[in-house]
């Protein structure tokens, strides 16, 4: 790098066709809200950006903001990779998925209530039954379960793209355990660190009271009769890949991090091991999935689990946070319906809308499917994290082949989708700013009511090119600033 | 529930309490082996730092060829070794992340900062001319965390059980520190009362910052019995056996007197009874009835009384663990 490009205009060699910019949508002057921001970023030389880029990633390392992966039997803690360059959705935007991220939630929550008591969507012939029943994550022992609020989905990642028209679609749904939400609170305090002057006097939303609106949520699922309830974390433990993110949410909420063997039932009633003896505990935030959670009820060899924790729940003993079962409505398959269940239950249009998507279980789907796997992004129906999805225009020969067999041998395992042009959004590289394909994680908490985080994790690939931003397949994070209306 | 707090949460703090102090006392000894290495009986001196930590086999197994050098790697970066500074760090930093929730952010960092740092060193950055900065190095680490810890842990229960760590370990690896000389001048005892005898105590004096304060109590001479008595029972050295089972000793009873933990009360009269015999007991006692033996003896009480507070609040069970 000549000394010329270090203190050079990070601009200067900006194209983002024929993708949508989140600076500049399809012009090359950026959009209203951004002008001042980007002449802030202009005026910084690329020397200038790269230093302080760096510092803020020996931050995150040393304060341990880290993921684990394991290779060769090796934990390596690595930190999300973090671009510097902040993602901003303007205040109108904002509104718009706010409002459609609540809708959309309310309609899961709906929709597990239903299929967990009278069934009616099934009956009503909207929703294929043993797409339902037959789900892997569809839990029996739900049945006529009550959880409190019908706050079934207590906390919901809603992964969103943007697409060349400029309009965000859902890409799924995630009401399990998302997570993510930690980078989000922690990318807004190394970017007031490390850039305090870019963010100067711009009229951002708050992110930083994620940890107490979660706990009051986690009040309100406790049961009424308890006046100070006792709320924990329950996580898998320091091997988890997302045990940083316990541990903040813990912190930040002021509640004890505990693992299974922290618990104990007794009388149908949970209790955790204190110095001082058994202590009662009225409400958790699991962080483990269904089939760990109690031995007695689902995987009888899970160690992370806590004996008879399920009965617990189900006699309204003790609140849990997602509850379970949640996962047959953030199935891949079910996905395709939810524009379906979201007028079914709300008698609304689907303010978000989905990607366009083919279920392969259906003839004509997987038909249509086989016939045009070269212009199509196959997705298997099981799987998390990105892994197994193949990218028809990118893929080679040999790659179609190999998912066209895999597709016919177990056709209901997989849906296809039109390759959606992820919009991009500047991002500092060693060729200066260049855009890199984006999405966005908005994160609900519903307990009584419905409340989004006024921002999301914004996920972006790092390599040229490239759709894919797991954090697994090369992806980083950036901090997402939401705009205020009244400035 | 302000008044208790998770049992696995206590266990991890009394742990990392012990880790971080146990790598600082492996410096320690390192750095003063190291001067008694440096001196006529040059490296054979190393081998009795493996006897020190009964690690003879393990030693023999890691490194073949039996170069008594090859003890420097081995109880520095060894990550195999259970019992070198890096796997202590790491060990403390295992616990540091099982408390995040709790302790603070700068408590956290700065392990991790120490552990990222250990975790770089290659076999020549601890040879040689090295090894006492690398030491000094371990040593400033311990203290910065103690430091740290002192200004930012929250005064609860859980900051008893740090300083019951502490003082548990301290008393433990005061006693090894002391067997280190049984085992030097085992071979030798014509030795005694030399000038060979009488540098190697300052040495290991030095090693524990005690020289100044052993000399402010002894003013005239130093003998074996002296500076046995001074580490064994001086009521005013930090180090010292006494005065670490009288602090541990103090813990227990806040524990149970201040924050009402009634399960402890087993423990406490072991450490009752520990501390007694202490009191008790005169060092030429001691000396009459075989140095090591007495510290062979001590280090199983410390032993049982670590089982006996894991029972007692941590649901644990070490009857099985933590026998080195």
């Amino acid at each position: 790098m000549d000394a010329e490009s270090i203190s050079g205009d990070p601009w200067a060699d900006y194209r983002h066709d024929p993708f949508w910019c989140e600076y500049q949508g399809h012009g090359r002057v950026p959009l209203d809200d951004l002008a001042e921001l980007s002449r802030r970023i202009g005026n910084m030389s690329l020397g200038e950006l790269r230093r302080r880029s760096g510092d803020a990633e020996r931050e995150l390392f040393n304060l341990g903001i880290t993921f684990t992966v394991y290779s060769d039997n090796q934990a390596i803690d690595r930190i999300l990779p973090f671009d510097v360059v902040p993602r901003v959705i303007r205040a109108r935007e904002w509104e718009q998925l706010e409002a459609g991220v609540k809708q959309r939630v309310a309609a899961l929550n709906h929709f597990l209530h239903d299929i967990y008591h009278d069934k009616k969507i099934l009956k009503d012939g909207v929703v294929p039954t043993d797409l339902v029943l037959g789900n892997e994550y569809y839990q029996p022992a739900m049945e006529g379960v009550a959880v409190r609020h019908n706050a079934y989905v207590t906390i919901c990642g809603t992964d969103l793209v943007r697409g060349g028209d400029g309009e965000f679609y859902v890409l799924e749904d995630n009401a399990r355990t998302p997570s993510g939400v930690s980078y989000v609170v922690e990318n807004r305090v190394m970017m007031a660190r490390a850039f305090p002057e870019l963010m100067a006097a711009l009229p951002l939303r708050p992110v930083d009271d994620y940890g107490y609106r979660l706990r009051n949520v986690m009040n309100e699922l406790a049961s009424p009769d308890i006046d100070d309830p006792s709320v924990v974390l329950l996580s898998p433990g320091t091997y988890n890949s997302a045990y940083f993110e316990h541990i903040f949410l813990a912190r930040e909420m002021g509640v004890p991090l505990v693992e299974g063997r922290d618990l104990v039932v007794e009388d149908d009633y949970v209790f955790m091991k204190t110095t001082a003896g058994l202590r009662r505990v009225d409400a958790i935030y699991r962080r483990i999935d269904d089939e760990f959670l109690d031995p007695l009820a689902f995987s009888p060899d899970s160690l992370l689990g806590v004996p008879g924790l399920f009965e617990c729940f189900r006699k309204g003993n003790v609140a849990i946070a997602n509850a379970v079962g949640t996962g047959v409505a953030d199935d891949k398959a079910v996905y395709c319906y939810m524009p379906r269940i979201v007028k079914y239950y709300l008698d609304e249009e689907p303010i978000l809308k989905n990607v366009e998507t083919n279920i392969c279980r259906e003839p004509d789907s997987l038909k249509y499917t086989l016939d045009n796997l070269e212009n199509l992004v196959v997705k298997p129906v099981g799987e998390s994290g990105g892994y197994g999805i193949v990218i028809g225009p990118k893929a080679s020969r040999g790659e179609l082949d190999e998912v066209r067999a895999k597709i016919k041998a177990d056709p209901a395992n997989f849906i296809s989708q039109p390759v959606v042009s992820l919009s991009v959004c500047p991002t500092l590289t060693d060729s200066g700013l260049q855009p890199r394909h984006v999405d966005l994680r908005p994160f609900a908490v519903t307990g009584e009511s419905t409340w989004v985080l006024p921002g999301g994790l914004t996920r972006v690939a790092l390599r040229e090119g490239s759709m894919i931003v797991n954090s697994s397949q090369g992806g980083g994070s950036k901090d997402t600033w939401v705009l205020s209306g009244n400035a | 529930m302000p008044s208790t707090i998770l049992a696995r949460y206590a266990e991890s703090i009394f742990w990392l309490a012990r880790y971080m102090e146990r790598a600082e006392n492996l410096a320690r000894i390192m750095d003063v082996n190291e001067t008694f290495a440096r001196d006529s009986r040059g490296a054979q001196n190393w081998m009795s730092v493996v006897h020190l930590y009964g690690d003879k086999e393990a030693f023999a197994e890691a490194y073949p060829d039996g170069d008594p050098r090859s003890a420097i790697e081995f109880y520095s970066i060894d990550r195999d070794n259970p019992n070198s500074i890096i796997s202590a760090v790491t060990a403390a930093r295992e616990n540091a992340r099982a408390l995040r929730p709790l302790i603070s952010t700068e408590m956290w960092s700065q392990i991790n900062v120490l552990f990222n740092w250990l975790r770089s060193l290659q076999p020549h950055d601890v040879r040689g001319p090295y090894l006492s900065t690398f030491c000094q190095k371990v040593k400033e680490g311990c203290q910065l965390h103690t430091g740290i810890t002192e200004g930012t842990f929250h005064r609860d229960q859980g900051y008893v059980f740090y300083e019951l760590g502490k003082f548990m370990e301290r008393a433990d690896q005061t006693t090894r520190v002391l067997d280190i000389k049984y085992h030097l001048l085992l071979p030798n005892l014509g030795d005694v009362g030399s000038p060979l005898d009488v540098s190697q105590w300052n040495a290991l004096l030095r090693s524990v910052a005690g020289y100044h304060a052993f000399r402010r109590s002894y003013p005239r001479g130093m003998t074996a019995a002296d500076v046995a008595e001074f580490l064994l029972f001086n009521r005013g050295f930090p180090r010292s056996v006494t005065l670490c089972v009288r602090r541990a000793y103090e813990m227990l009873t806040i524990l149970r007197s201040q924050y009402g933990l009634v399960r402890g009360s087993q423990t406490l009269e072991r450490a009752d009874d520990l501390m007694g015999r202490l009191l008790a007991t005169q060092i030429d006692y001691v000396i009459g009835h075989g140095l090591h033996e007495f510290l062979d003896n001590l280090q199983l009480d410390l032993i049982d009384l670590t089982a006996s507070i894991g029972h007692d609040f941590f649901y644990a069970d070490y009857s099985v663990k933590e026998t080195g």
